[in-house]
């Protein structure tokens, strides 16, 4: 089944494309991370995902076929979104109780085990809650709608470290223990590495990069050598070239089974490195199926 | 010598059938990760695995860390520790139980004594030579690596871990 299946799926507002013909298959059980610059219509996917917005052209569907925002859909699906918004003037409790009263699904038990554990006053207000708190009070309401789909717009941002991890580690656990799959959007490429297992990125309104984190890793690799010999390697499928004076990175559509060029070092390439040289040439791209995958080479003269 | 050794021996027996010491409840070891190291996530949590039964830390029988204990400690994604496990039962190492989690299932034969001797001396004229070469210590390091990447990598998939570390070294020198 898949949790997020969009075609030819876009989104105007006035006369920009915020999102533009996007295609997209995100199968159940995965941690899916989306990437992008800022405007690149990661908060507009999400929105229509869940459902807050309607698509100007084509359609997207979740939990195997069922209209985004229909209330078939809307049962299943928990959103959190940026800043975790939270009635600031009412108290946890009161929170609880507001979101069991406009939810047909809510496990009370759950939350106010959940809210035990983290240590939060259920009498104080959530607007006098700590950043990391709040974050955890609005994703304890939402999973204790039991979601099927659990997603996340840049849910850590404005956290400092241990409360990401505490965070991410909530999030994490309800994958492992009650199969939630999770759809998160997030800057801190880092941190992505241990979280994610399928990628999305995102680059001017249009899908750049799409797939199975190992999967794109075991498609790419980095080759070091002589910066003289580079232009002749950079003739086959170089996502991003980066030229010193002697020597250059070239990270290339290359699997281990790939033949090094002699006088040149393969290496394997972390998700981050992946993601970031994608970002830097947002004409490459590398998608499932045939088409849309083109070897743009482009150079980045180190100084 | 002679009586460590007996003494040790004596004391594994013991600990299979009543342990000594109050075993802890889960399992004897905890993952942590590296974030600098470049190396993939679930590969840390195998090298943890083996180091520990390299240095006796785990046994077979012992359990591993649970799915979702790791998750929750570690904020890391719950298909990279199955991924992990499932390495390990690949390898021989453990070996799942329906409902209950992940064990060991085997210990890492170690190489015998006399061959280790011999791959050292090996090495050790290999390092002459390098030494000889000018090459210091940094040098000779980065070199080794460097080989020891290609040798992997040319063997691609079919990774027989220990056969090809005897083979790498006998090579060189």
């Amino acid at each position: 089944m898949n949790v997020v299946e969009a075609r030819g799926l876009g989104k105007r507002y006035g006369s920009t494309w915020a999102l533009r013909d996007c295609s997209l298959a995100i199968p159940a059980g995965h941690v899916v991370a989306l990437v992008g610059p800022n405007g690149a219509g990661k908060s507009t996917l999400l929105n229509l995902v869940v459902g807050l917005a309607a698509p100007s052209a084509g359609i997207v569907t979740v939990l195997g076929g069922r209209p985004a925002g229909s209330p078939a859909a809307l049962d299943n699906i928990a959103f959190v979104a940026q800043d975790t918004p939270l009635y600031g003037n009412l108290s946890a409790a009161d929170m609880l109780h507001l979101t069991r009263n406009l939810n047909r699904r809510f496990d009370q038990p759950y939350a106010q085990a959940r809210l035990t554990e983290l240590g939060i006053p259920p009498r104080r207000r959530a607007g006098k809650l700590s950043g990391g708190q709040q974050a955890q009070l609005a994703l304890t309401l939402a999973l204790a709608r039991r979601p099927r789909l659990l997603v996340l717009d840049e849910p850590v941002a404005m956290l400092d470290p241990v409360a990401r991890h505490d965070f991410m580690a909530t999030v994490l656990s309800a994958a492992a223990e009650d199969g939630v799959s999770v759809l998160l959007s997030s800057h801190v490429l880092a941190e992505l590495e241990r979280v994610a297992d399928h990628l999305i990125l995102l680059s001017r309104g249009r899908v750049q990069v799409a797939g199975d984190v190992d999967d794109l890793l075991a498609r790419h690799r980095v080759l070091t050598g002589p910066t003289a010999e580079a232009d002749r390697y950079a003739q086959g499928p170089v996502v991003h070239l980066r030229r010193g004076g002697a020597q250059a990175h070239l990270l290339v559509r290359a699997g281990a089974d790939d033949p090094v060029p002699p006088g040149w070092e393969a290496h394997p390439v972390g998700l981050e490195e992946l993601a970031l040289a994608y970002l830097r040439e947002p004409d490459a791209g590398a998608l499932p199926g045939p088409g849309r995958s083109g070897n743009t080479v482009l150079t980045e003269v180190a100084k | 010598m002679g009586i460590g050794k007996r003494v040790s021996r004596k004391a594994d027996e013991v600990g299979k059938t009543a342990p000594a010491e109050p075993a802890p409840a889960g399992s004897p070891i905890a993952f942590r990760l590296d974030a600098a190291s470049g190396v993939p996530t679930y590969l840390q949590l195998v090298h943890q695995v083996q180091h520990a039964l390299r240095l006796g830390y785990l046994k077979p029988g012992d359990q591993l860390p649970k799915v979702r204990e790791v998750v929750a400690a570690l904020a890391i994604n719950p298909n990279t520790v199955l991924k992990a496990y499932k390495d390990l039962e690949a390898k021989g190492l453990a070996a799942g139980r329906p409902g209950q989690g992940t064990f060991v299932r085997a210990t890492l034969s170690q190489v015998a004594l006399p061959e280790l001797t011999a791959l050292h001396r090996s090495l050790s004229g290999w390092l002459n030579a390098a030494d000889e070469a000018g090459l210091d210590e940094d040098g000779i390091v980065a070199l080794f690596s460097n080989a020891l990447r290609d040798f992997y990598e040319r063997r691609g998939g079919t990774r027989t871990r220990r056969g090809a570390a005897s083979g790498e070294t006998e090579d060189v020198a």
